[in-house]
């Protein structure tokens, strides 16, 4: 019982509780003729669109290869001959590893890249796990004689690269709620304020992630000059923060302006001081609109973060990407696109939690986003 | 009427200005007025309005839409400000809105994110500052007991309906003890039914705790149920007091002694005609 309702739960959260109910009816054979629309709405319709999108996505690679394939021959016909375009024919046919052409991965050949990073995680973990072993009892009398302990220094598996990711988010966000909402506030509170600096607004919001960057690196590496660490990190997130506040700024500043007449009123009849009535009064009601902020902001974040990773040579899908793409392997590509699936599924998941926690603190709960 | 019905022993001066006051009018108006600037030209909604309202009286003020009812209330209120002329409290000249003078809005304007118990407390809190935290709550509950919600103290401002959220307006205006309480339409916006039911609770707790109380309302029944007086305002523009009633029924009332009384219709067929004309 428990269990289902958790299941329920975790549906719900996903956006799936209406593909499942529907199926669970027609298997407890709940379905009426009334509910035949709603299946063909809620179950068909979604499955045939993803049979349709591998369906598409496997022609479409096809017909790439084949391209692509096309080309090479009529390259060595043309440069080396017909005995060497003969060759190349058979050796493609033959799905050599060595003369495949590299374009568009099939949906299988994405699957098998998933499959070998999955493996090759496993494969780094247990290698730490060796390490860490290994070192331990070195490192406590390392630790004892005051010297740095040996920390393992392998190459990151791409579930470390997403975590990086995580973490980077993560920090830039925060960083965002922590300038946007404070300085939110005090424009919302002032009108004179706000209309006195709307223009950096206007004309910061539009900067492209990768200027920010550049900035932000112009800034850093000025002040980080001396400590040896990496300014990777540091460069990156204050970067994604800085790209991603402008939505909580402008929607926290909104929300503080615009509270209820009622509401203000009822302050000034109760004559609340200033500091009561920004804390009992116009944050609580201006709170689902900062939300609304900042759920935007944790999206471009995201978003960002993967362009910002990729320039700013900081460890993390982005960079994951990109060294993929500079590699040119065979299973480079498919790699790529494996990265895009988690990126986008990531983007997801952040998305429902901050739509979650939005449905929690809206005054309504009637109000669907 | 209202100055000649003074004992004048009870008078004294108003050093400010030279007016003349009686220690028994709490709610003091002259020469009011109030001008809208508009695009078109100021715009003027209330001219030479005075109006005197007694210790313990219950005033209903009724009047066409758009006169400048509830321009004249928030300027009692002090939410409002005044373009011309006076408005004093116990002799006092108002400046801007205070807890003297409790409201009770249209809407219910409760904090939708908190409980009905920490709306009322909301108020509590900055009347008696000095109280303990129990003696306070112990008022609030009070209060949300007198109208009818001692199993909804917990419960959320937004998982009220329409009534149930005004009673918690109720209660958090007599809560805060205001010397004035000044209702704008409050019942306007709910059906017949729970409208009586709120009159019934309105004055039930009123009898009780006698605060001069200013109530706007366009129901010529409630007019007169509720009132000692009903003032009857002339339309716009340079709106101004156009007739007083009194309401001779004696209380604590009845709905039913009331629409029994011989003079009710009397009394309804003079408002009636005042708005008709
Ligand atoms: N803030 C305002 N600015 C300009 N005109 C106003 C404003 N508020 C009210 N008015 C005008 O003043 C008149 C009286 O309004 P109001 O006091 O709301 O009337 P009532 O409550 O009697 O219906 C109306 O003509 C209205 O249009
Ligand atoms: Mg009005």
């Amino acid at each position: 019982m428990k269990q289902s309702m958790t299941l329920g739960k975790v549906t719900k959260f996903i956006g799936l509780a209406g593909f499942l109910g529907t199926v669970k009816n027609m298997f407890t054979g709940k379905l009426e003729k009334e509910d035949f629309k709603n299946f063909l709405r809620k179950v068909i319709v979604p499955l045939a669109s993803i049979f349709l999108f591998f369906g598409l996505w496997y022609l479409g690679s096809k017909s790439l290869y084949n391209i692509e394939a096309e080309h090479r021959i009529y390259k060595a016909l043309v440069e080396q001959g017909p005995t060497e375009a003969e060759k190349v024919r058979t050796c493609i046919a033959s799905g050599d590893i060595s003369c495949q052409p590299n374009t568009l991965p099939s949906p299988a050949q994405v699957w098998e890249s998933y499959k070998m990073l999955l493996a090759d995680h496993y494969a780094i973990s247990a290698d730490k796990q060796a390490f860490k072993e290994k070192t331990a009892a070195l490192n406590v009398k390392r630790i004892a004689n005051g010297e740095a302990p040996i920390v393992y220094t392998g190459r990151p598996s791409f579930v470390d690269q997403i975590l990086t990711s995580l973490k980077t988010v993560f920090a830039g966000f925060l960083l965002a709620l922590f300038i946007a909402v404070p300085i939110g506030i005090v424009i919302g509170l002032s009108k004179t304020l706000r209309s006195s600096v709307n223009w950096i607004i206007q004309i910061f919001k539009p900067v492209s992630p990768v200027v920010w960057l550049l900035l932000v690196f112009m800034i850093v590496k000025t002040l980080n000059k001396d400590s040896s660490g990496d300014s990777s990190f540091i460069i990156s997130f204050i970067s994604v923060g800085l790209c991603s506040m402008w939505a909580t700024l402008v929607n926290t500043a909104m929300g503080v302006s615009s509270v209820d007449k009622d509401y203000i009123n009822v302050a000034k009849v109760l004559k609340l001081g200033p500091v009561q009535k920004v804390f009992k009064v116009i944050l609580p009601s201006s709170l689902p609109l900062i939300f609304t902020g900042l759920r935007i902001t944790l999206s471009v974040a995201w978003m960002v973060l993967i362009a910002i990773e990729l320039l700013a040579q900081s460890p993390g899908l982005g960079s994951f990407v990109w060294e993929e793409f500079q590699n040119g392997a065979v299973d480079s590509n498919s790699k790529i696109i494996v990265a895009m699936f988690v990126i986008g599924l990531i983007g997801f998941l952040l998305d429902r939690i901050m739509l979650t926690i939005q449905k929690m603190i809206s005054f309504n709960k009637n109000d669907g986003i | 009427m209202s100055s000649t019905i003074i004992d004048q022993k009870y008078r004294h001066f108003d050093i400010e200005n030279g007016i003349v006051y009686s220690s028994d009018v709490m709610l003091d108006l002259s020469k009011l007025k109030k001008v809208y600037p508009t695009p078109k030209g100021d715009h003027v909604v209330l001219e030479d309005l005075n109006l005197q309202i007694m210790k313990e009286e219950f005033v209903t003020i009724i009047g066409h839409s758009g006169c400048g009812k509830t321009t004249m209330l928030s300027m009692i209120a002090g939410l409002n400000p005044i373009s011309g002329g006076n408005i004093a409290v116990l002799g006092h000249h108002i400046k801007g809105p205070g807890p003297d003078r409790g409201v009770i809005f249209q809407s219910p304007s409760l904090m939708p994110w908190m409980t009905s118990l920490q709306n009322v407390m909301l108020g509590v809190n900055q009347v008696f500052p000095h109280a303990t935290k129990a003696q306070r709550t112990d008022i609030a509950k009070y209060y949300l007991q007198k109208v009818g919600l001692e199993d909804a103290f917990n419960k959320k401002a937004t998982e009220l309906s329409q009534g149930m959220q005004q009673r918690v307006g109720i209660a958090r205006a007599f809560a805060i003890k205001p010397k004035v309480l000044l209702l704008d339409e409050p019942f306007g916006m709910l059906d017949s039914l729970t409208r009586g039911e709120l009159q019934d609770i309105l004055i039930e707790i009123w009898n009780k705790e006698k605060i001069t109380a200013v109530m706007i309302t366009h129901d010529v029944d409630e007019a007169i149920f509720l009132a000692d007086r009903v003032v009857m305002m002339t339309s716009g523009p340079k709106a101004k007091i156009g007739d007083i009633l009194n309401i001779d029924f004696e209380r604590p009332r009845t709905r039913k002694a009331v629409l029994e009384h011989n003079d009710y219709y009397k009394y309804r067929k003079h408002l009636i005609d005042f708005l008709e004309h």
